[in-house]
């Protein structure tokens, strides 16, 4: 009997868990919604959504998100266009070219590069990376958009490169021999029967590296030069939707316009990742059927 | 050789050549750091607290924080994230609730950690009233630290063959007892494993902690749950873009000696998978 309902409060306790992971989502979306809204009530949705002017302390302020948003833009597609081929490319050399060995230095080197701090990578951009680009390209600054797509390119790396990694791996042997079989070569397989086989999955690790990118924030605040205007080029600085909460948190006070504007920053934020990671979660199911 | 091998050859040493374009840097950015780092770490660099506007001194108490911060992250993220992967591996059904919570744990992980960093802000500084406090920061990474948990655990769960599970119940164990006795202990190596590496995460993760609980100067150690405490992360940030003058070798140091940190917890967590697989008996 006591067993039975010890048995009974633990189940609850499992229950609850599973319950309480769905709470924290809900929680997360509503509580941001909840201080945005409080915006809404003296300024203008519009003006925020199409504003082209982002002047928080400035009489009377401003809230507009377009020159955030343009910049978290600019920073995010420099970096994918550098590192998905690099990471696919790299992933294809792993899965299927390195020997074993090779294969499985490559792949902790990988891990290695997933687990260092975001703050360490804007750190050397701001001593390092940034200061060689400006000297290199002849910049004004080397704290501009360029800066933050190498590093932002660099720390999506892991994400891409494993996830397609395994889904090439996962591509069913028999399409590989039959290939083989009629005379294929390795290269001519890979190119032709793996990739093509293992692209679900690719594109979901693509999806995820795009929602990585765009949430990073650190290494953005440190090195794209925090200037909240529409920048013209990618050598200019800006600032991103992260980077913008991030900075100006500590100085708007509790419960002014400016602290609700930065909360409805963040709901911009929690929407997009949201539906990235829908349609990445839906492209990995695909794969893996 | 055939036309065929030549474009082969061609096409591996090219591809060689682009994951070298992923090596390389990931060598020389841990060289660097380490190559500039090394000097300026000491013993009293380690164990004293910072002086002179944090230009001179130690990192001691941002260690203290970061350890407290690691400690309480994982004891509030680890019941709710085993017990949840339990659920989703031994209890549940394929109904609406469990693809709701495998969404949940999906888009958990997707969610910036900065935007955990207002919502902790939000519900646990403002709404509970904890202020900057350890219990506000703690709570914030635990949720970040959620998925990462809830994943593993899942694995190591799934990983254990059904036929124990099924013996167990045919001797007339009930669920739980099955789970208890004849499930968890074989994931627990898993388990561990998962657990280092999000907690190695939550670590050098800056952002949530900004606005919860990170202090950007406070050369003693926290007195209670409801103080600030200075956090290795946010003191390579402040130190690196506030302080004017600082002498780089101490950031360098700083940087250093978070990379170790991280490392560190890797390792234990390789170590532990090592272990683990030496050691299963299926």
């Amino acid at each position: 009997m006591r067993r039975a309902i010890t048995e009974r409060i633990i189940e609850t306790c499992i229950r609850l868990s599973g319950l309480v992971v769905i709470l924290f989502v809900v929680l997360v979306f509503l509580f941001l919604l909840k201080d945005a809204v409080l915006l809404f009530g003296h300024y203008p949705l519009g003006q925020f959504l199409l504003g082209t002017k982002w002047l928080p302390i400035s009489e009377p302020p401003s809230f507009g998100i377009i020159p955030l948003l343009i910049g978290s833009l600019y920073v995010t597609a420099g970096a994918i266009v550098l590192c998905v081929p690099v990471g696919v490319i790299s992933a294809m050399f792993i899965a299927e070219v390195a020997p074993g060995p090779l294969k499985g230095i490559l792949k902790s080197l990988v891990e290695i590069l997933a687990s260092i701090p975001s703050v360490v990578l804007g750190f050397i951009g701001l001593v390092w990376l940034g200061p060689f680009l400006k000297d290199l390209l002849g910049l004004r600054t080397g704290q501009c958009g360029l800066t933050g797509s190498l590093l932002l390119a660099f720390m999506a790396l892991p994400t891409i490169i494993s996830i397609s990694e395994d889904a090439l791996a996962s591509v069913p042997k028999a399409f590989k021999e039959a290939a083989y079989g009629l005379g294929a070569t390795r290269w001519q397989t890979l190119w032709r029967i793996c990739l093509p086989a293992a692209s679900s999955g690719i594109i979901a690790a693509v999806m995820l590296g795009i929602g990585r990118v765009i949430g990073e924030t650190m290494v953005v605040m440190m090195v794209t030069g925090n200037s909240p205007v529409i920048p013209r080029s990618i050598t200019q600085a800006l600032r991103t939707l992260t980077a913008t909460i991030a900075s100006e948190m500590g100085e708007a006070v509790s419960g002014s316009e400016h602290y609700y504007a930065l909360f409805a920053v963040g709901l911009v934020l929690f929407i997009s990742t949201f539906l990235i990671n829908l349609v990445a979660d839906a492209f990995l199911r695909r794969a893996r059927q | 050789m055939s036309g065929a091998r030549v474009r082969q050859n061609i096409a591996f040493g090219l591809m060689g050549l682009v994951t070298m374009l992923v090596v390389l840097p990931i060598i020389l950015t841990l060289w660097y750091v380490v190559a500039n780092g090394i000097g300026a770490i000491s013993l009293d660099f380690i164990l004293q607290p910072p002086r002179n506007g944090m230009r001179e001194g130690g990192i001691f108490p941002a260690i203290v924080g970061t350890f407290i911060l690691i400690v309480g992250t994982m004891i509030l993220s680890l019941p709710i994230g085993v017990l949840s992967a339990i659920y989703l591996v031994e209890y549940a059904k394929d109904n609406l609730f469990t693809r709701l919570i495998k969404l949940a744990v999906v888009n958990l992980s997707g969610i910036p950690s900065i935007v955990y960093g207002l919502f902790g802000l939000t519900v646990f500084v403002v709404l509970l009233r904890l202020g900057t406090s350890i219990l506000a920061g703690c709570m914030t990474l635990a949720i970040m630290s959620l998925p990462v948990i809830i994943t593993a655990t899942k694995e190591a769960l799934e990983s254990v063959p059904a036929s124990y599970r099924e013996i167990s119940l045919s001797l007339g164990a009930t669920k739980w007892q099955t789970v208890r006795h004849c499930v968890l202990p074989y994931a627990i190596p898993g388990i561990l494993t998962g657990t280092v590496l999000s907690l190695s995460r939550a670590a050098g993760e800056t952002a949530p902690i900004l606005f919860t609980v990170a202090a950007f100067y406070l050369p003693r150690l926290p007195r209670s749950l409801f103080d600030q405490v200075m956090a290795l992360p946010y003191h390579l940030y402040v130190i690196s873009t506030q302080v004017p003058n600082m002498p780089l070798s101490l950031s360098f140091a700083t940087a250093f000696v978070l990379i170790s940190l991280v490392f560190l917890m890797n390792l234990v967590s390789i170590i532990l998978r090592a272990h683990y697989r030496r050691k299963r008996q299926w």
